[in-house]
This record gives C-alpha cells, sequence and structure tokens, in this order.
C-alpha cells in the first residue's frame, strides 16, 4: 500500500510570487524521506504539494507535475479530496479535534465522512492505529475522554494514529517534534521507524540530527535571499548528504557553518 | 544558611506606608461626614449624602497617600477611586430600574396573572375591584403566548439566515461580495427597530393587502432586527475556529463542507448557541415594530398567521398609556408593572439558559 513519488519541475506560487522552483525528485516507496534546510526555504510549502494542502491558502497554485506511482495528482480531473485520502499529513502542532474522544479522534477520517462501520471493525481500527502509533497502553482505559486531555508528544501520537487510520500510501509528516520534549521526540522517530515498514514517510526537520537518524534519503532546500523563490540544492542518501555531500552549501549547513 | 534582614528604615527598597486598613477607615469618616454636612446644608437627602460622602473620601484618601506613600501611591488611589465611583455610577440605573419594577410589579403580579387573558375585562371591573367588591382580574397570559410565538418564529427565521451568512463570510466569501455582505450587515445592525417594523408592515401590506396584521408579521420584523445580530456573533465564533483544525480534517480526505458542518461549527457550537440566545433576549422586548406588525388584542390567540396577537411589550404599552378605566387607572398601571417584571424575568432566563448551553456545549477538557 505504500506508493512512490515522482516530482517534475515543480513550481509553488502564492498569487504571482515563486516561492519554490524547478524541483524534481524520487520519493522511494516503504522509506523515509527527510527536508532540511533554512527557514522559509519553501520545504512546508513543497511538502504540502505532494497531498495539495497548499491549495487551502488563497492563491497558491503549482506548475509541473507530481506522479504517485505514475498518476499525476494535478491531472484535469482530480479531485484532491480523493489525493489526501492517499497522501495523509502529520501537521506542526498537534491538533486533535476539541470535540471528540480519544476513539472518535482515530475515527474521524471515517466519522467525518460518514462511512459507516460495525462497532467491531471500529474497535479493530482503533486499536490497530493506536497500536501503530504506540499509544495503545497509555490511553487504552479512558478511550471515552477527550483527546485534548493528553499531554503534546501523547496528542501528536494521536494525531498519528488518526493520519495511519485511514490506511494512506504515503505519511507526509510537517515538523511533527518541534512542539515536543526530547523524550516524545524519542517515542515519535521511533514510530517513524516502524511506519517506514508500510508507509512512504516524509518528514520536513529543522533539526539536523533527527533527519540523520529516521531518514534513508535527505533533500537540502535552500533559499538565495529573501524574495526570492526556494530550491532543492541536493537530495542523496541520508549518510552521504552528511558525511560527503557534493555541494559546498550543503556541506556548510549540515557542519553548522551556516543556519 | 540564615538570610539576614536590614531593620526596615535602612532597607533602600522600603518605602514609608499607611497601614493596611487605611482606606476603610477613611471610607467610614467620609461617609459619616458626609452625613453630617449634608444634614447641616439644607436637610439631609441620599443624592447629596453620597455625592459628599465621595466626594471628601476621594480628596482625603488622595492626600493623605500623597503626604505619607508618595505620588505614585496616591495616584493609583485617586485612579482606583475613580474607576469604583464610576462602576457605582453605571450600577445605579440597573438597580432603581429592577428596584421599581419589583417594587411596582409583584403588587399584580400572580399565577392568575400568567394564567388569565383580558378577554372581557372592562374598566368596570377595575373599578369595582378598586372599591373592593370583586377581586383584581385581567391577566397577560395571551402577550405571553404572543411573545413567545413571536420570538420563537422570529428564531426559526433568523438562526438559519444569520448562521449560513456568517458560514459563507468565514469559510468561503472573498472579494467584494463578502465586503459587501458585512457592510450590510454592519448597517442592519443600526436600523431602528421602528423602521424594520415598517418594513414587515409594508412588505405585508403589499402581499396581503393593507392592513395586514398577525404574528407572523410581528416576527419577520423582528428577524430583521435579529439576523446581524446572530451573523455578528456567529461569525466571531467561526473566526476562533483555529485553522489547524480545518487542515486536521482536510488532511484526512475530508471534503471542505464536511469538515464545516462536523469540525467548525460543532467546535463552536457553545458560542453560537450563547449568542443567539442573547440575539432572542434582544429582541424580545421589542415593542415599537410589534405594535406596527402584530397589533392589539385582548383575547388569546395561537394562531400567528392570522389574526391580531398580543406581545409583552404591547401589553405594557397599552396598560400603561390606555388604561380601561379613565377615572382609575391604577389597576391597569399595576397591570403594566407586572407585566415588565414578567418581561424582565424571560430575559434573565434567557441569558440564564445562554450561559448553560455555553457551558454543556463548551469543548470538554479534562483526562
Amino acid at each position: 500500500m505504500s506508493k512512490r513519488i515522482d516530482v517534475g519541475d515543480l513550481n509553488v506560487y502564492y498569487g504571482n510570487f515563486l516561492a519554490v522552483e524547478g524541483v524534481s525528485m524520487a520519493i522511494e516507496p516503504r522509506s523515509v524521506t527527510a527536508f532540511i534546510g533554512p527557514s522559509g526555504c519553501g520545504k512546508s510549502t513543497f511538502i504540502r504539494t505532494l497531498n495539495r494542502m497548499h491549495e487551502v491558502i488563497p492563491g497558491a497554485r503549482v506548475q509541473g507535475k507530481v506522479l504517485l506511482d505514475g498518476e499525476d495528482l494535478y491531472g484535469p480531473s482530480v479531485d484532491p479530496v480523493t489525493v489526501r485520502r492517499q497522501v495523509g499529513m502529520v501537521f506542526q502542532r498537534p491538533n486533535p479535534f476539541p470535540t471528540m474522544s480519544i476513539r472518535d479522534n482515530v475515527l474521524a477520517g471515517m466519522k467525518l465522512n460518514s462511512n459507516r462501520m460495525s462497532k467491531s471493525a471500529a474497535n479493530e481500527v482503533v486499536e490497530r492505529s493506536l497500536q501503530g502509533a504506540n499509544l495503545w497502553n497509555e490511553v487504552k482505559d479512558r478511550l471515552d475522554k477527550p483527546g485534548s486531555g493528553l499531554s503534546g508528544g501523547q496528542q501528536q501520537r494521536l494525531c498519528i494514529a488518526r493520519a495511519i487510520a485511514v490506511q494512506p500510501d504515503v505519511l507526509l509528516m510537517d515538523e511533527p517534534c518541534s512542539a515536543l520534549d526530547p523524550i516524545s521526540t524519542l517515542a515519535i522517530e521511533d514510530l517513524i521507524g516502524e511506519l517506514k515498514q508500510n508507509y512512504t514517510i516524509v518528514i520536513v526537520t529543522h533539526n539536523m540530527q533527527q533527519a540523520a537518524r529516521v531518514s534513508d534519503r535527505t533533500a537540502f532546500f535552500n533559499i538565495a535571499g529573501t524574495g526570492k523563490p526556494g530550491k532543492l540544492i541536493e537530495m542523496d542518501d541520508t549518510t552521504k548528504m552528511f558525511t560527503n555531500p557534493s555541494v559546498k552549501a550543503t556541506e556548510d549547513y549540515v557542519s553548522g557553518r551556516f543556519g | 544558611m540564615s538570610v539576614a534582614t536590614k531593620p526596615p528604615a535602612q532597607n533602600s527598597l522600603a518605602h514609608n506606608q499607611l497601614p493596611r486598613y487605611t482606606t476603610q477607615l477613611v471610607l467610614v469618616a467620609s461617609a459619616a461626614a458626609g452625613a453630617g454636612v449634608s444634614a447641616l446644608w439644607g436637610g439631609f437627602s441620599i443624592v447629596s449624602f453620597a455625592v459628599l460622602s465621595v466626594l471628601i473620601f476621594v480628596i482625603v484618601n488622595t492626600v493623605l497617600s500623597a503626604v505619607v506613600e508618595g505620588r505614585r501611591k496616591a495616584v493609583d488611589k485617586l485612579v482606583t477611586s475613580l474607576v469604583y465611583t464610576a462602576f457605582g455610577l453605571a450600577l445605579v440605573p440597573l438597580i432603581s430600574v429592577i428596584w421599581s419594577v419589583l417594587d411596582n410589579g409583584t403588587a399584580r403580579f400572580s399565577m392568575d396573572f400568567l394564567t388569565t387573558s383580558m378577554r372581557n375585562v372592562t374598566g368596570l371591573n377595575d373599578q369595582e375591584a378598586l372599591e373592593g367588591a370583586a377581586p383584581f382580574i385581567g391577566g397577560a397570559y395571551h402577550a405571553i403566548l404572543g411573545t413567545f410565538l413571536i420570538t420563537a418564529l422570529a428564531t426559526l427565521i433568523s438562526v438559519p439566515i444569520g448562521l449560513l451568512t456568517s458560514i459563507y463570510l468565514v469559510e468561503y466569501g472573498r472579494g467584494r461580495l463578502a465586503r459587501s455582505i458585512t457592510f450590510f450587515v454592519d448597517v442592519m445592525t443600526g436600523i431602528p427597530s421602528i423602521v424594520a417594523g415598517l418594513f414587515a408592515a409594508a412588505l405585508f401590506a403589499v402581499l396581503f393587502g393593507v392592513g395586514t396584521r398577525n404574528g407572523f408579521a410581528g416576527a419577520v420584523a423582528l428577524s430583521v432586527l435579529m439576523i446581524p445580530v446572530v451573523v455578528r456573533s456567529s461569525e466571531e465564533m467561526l473566526r476562533i475556529v483555529p485553522n489547524e483544525l480545518r487542515e486536521a480534517a482536510y488532511a484526512l480526505g475530508v471534503p471542505k463542507w464536511r469538515t464545516i458542518v462536523k469540525v467548525v461549527v460543532p467546535t463552536a457550537i457553545s458560542g453560537i448557541a450563547s449568542g443567539v440566545t442573547l440575539a432572542i433576549a434582544r429582541v424580545v422586548g421589542e415593542t415599537a415594530p410589534l405594535i406596527v406588525t402584530a397589533g392589539f388584542t385582548s383575547s388569546i390567540n395561537t394562531n400567528p398567521f392570522s389574526d391580531w396577537m398580543m406581545s409583552l411589550p404591547a401589553y405594557v404599552y397599552s396598560q400603561a398609556l390606555r388604561p380601561l378605566s379613565g377615572s382609575s387607572p391604577q389597576p391597569s398601571f399595576d397591570r403594566a408593572w407586572a407585566a415588565a417584571l414578567t418581561l424582565i424575568l424571560i430575559v434573565m432566563l434567557l441569558n440564564l439558559v445562554a450561559r448553560l448551553i455555553a457551558r454543556l456545549f463548551a469543548p470538554k477538557t479534562g483526562r
């Protein structure tokens, strides 16, 4: 169920402003791909184009191709809603639905779409997803309590459980640990390691150690200056990126010489 | 390890301070002084007593503080007393209104008043009652019923329109159309209520003939007043729903309309519901638009779509301005006050309901 993504010469615009220019890359299935780079270089903008979430912002549009197992996400009659059912996303700040219990939060993908399912099937989804997000043991006795009563790290794992409950092909994570403490971060990183058995994972991170720890391949984005578009500088295996990158800017960034 | 403190006089951080109970003492003293001066100065009266005491208190308290504690503390005390005075002044009309309504309204307020109408009650009955030959009769049941029916209909009209408008403005509206809707909603907020009434009266005159008056026309007039309030309050509530929740739903492949219906509105429902209740409380006491649309009657009318219908404000108005018996108007005045008391109780009840709703629907936190 995990799929590969091929991006061909993608430009992202906000209105007339070119935010990201000329990105081409291949994202392998059942692997973790990390995006690193300084703030404002277009990592988040780019990752949101992979499930058409950028369209939520008025005026945002793209040129180019994004292929999910060879099918164009931006084809003429493609519904962004269908795309998002296959490409799930976890956000920077944990955002469980405050009106729902933990159980309903996990089932949100089905419940909000009014998909009927039997109680036993629902229970199974809840348990499988929460197990998958390493949260089951912590919340199994209080599934009917509100999700907003959990700690930040637990909330983020709840959001991951919610995202994998609908069984997407790809899971996008936009700085999933930036609002969390080191212990919760470790829990999420372990979880990413387990999830890549089944999912294609793309993660944006500001933490280079994290990129080195969790990812198989790393992409470095950079920006020439304010008002200039962000560009993909280099993409390679993570070990190579952090030991022997082929571009000077990458080496400067990963070694902490700038940024 | 012990921490040594310098004696107070040498501590550079310390200043002279008045004892804590100084303010209370000054307050009591200036109340006494105010009473004295007021009595000496042309006879004691509540108003001169209050004004003089407050004046004496503000001056003494500030000067005392300035002399002992320094300028900053003195300014602090001056402004504090001014703020309290302003608060007290704002309370005066409120308490006075509640007091006079309670004082005058309880005379005639009873179960009998709430459950009978004015049908066949004449000035003769009032005169007999005054002479002690018969009990006081005549109540406001028909007006209470009318108020409930008209307000319920107005709510039924305004809530869907208002809520959908605010959803449009927050979730879909862009550009000129949304801006002009916002502008017209603002204009509508400022419409004088009599104009709304005349609008509804004219509309029904065109549709159903001149002189058409019924409860539904009144409901239309009230909804003209209610819609902008509902739009405004729901808009505020929908805007404070965090965008992250919408994005979370979109990222799960939920279409926009389902996101709105199942995530955005439920998250904001407590605020929307209490806003609606407050809007109801706002229009339930409207008089002018109902007089020109629903008219007056002394009998019970349960059908808002035909015939004139009484409402509580119109009842107060008619009893106060057109007593049944010209020579002995007191029973009518008593009924007017009792109806006013009923109206205030209804509005108070609605406010309580609004708070209850807000608490019931609020997103739950807890572990």
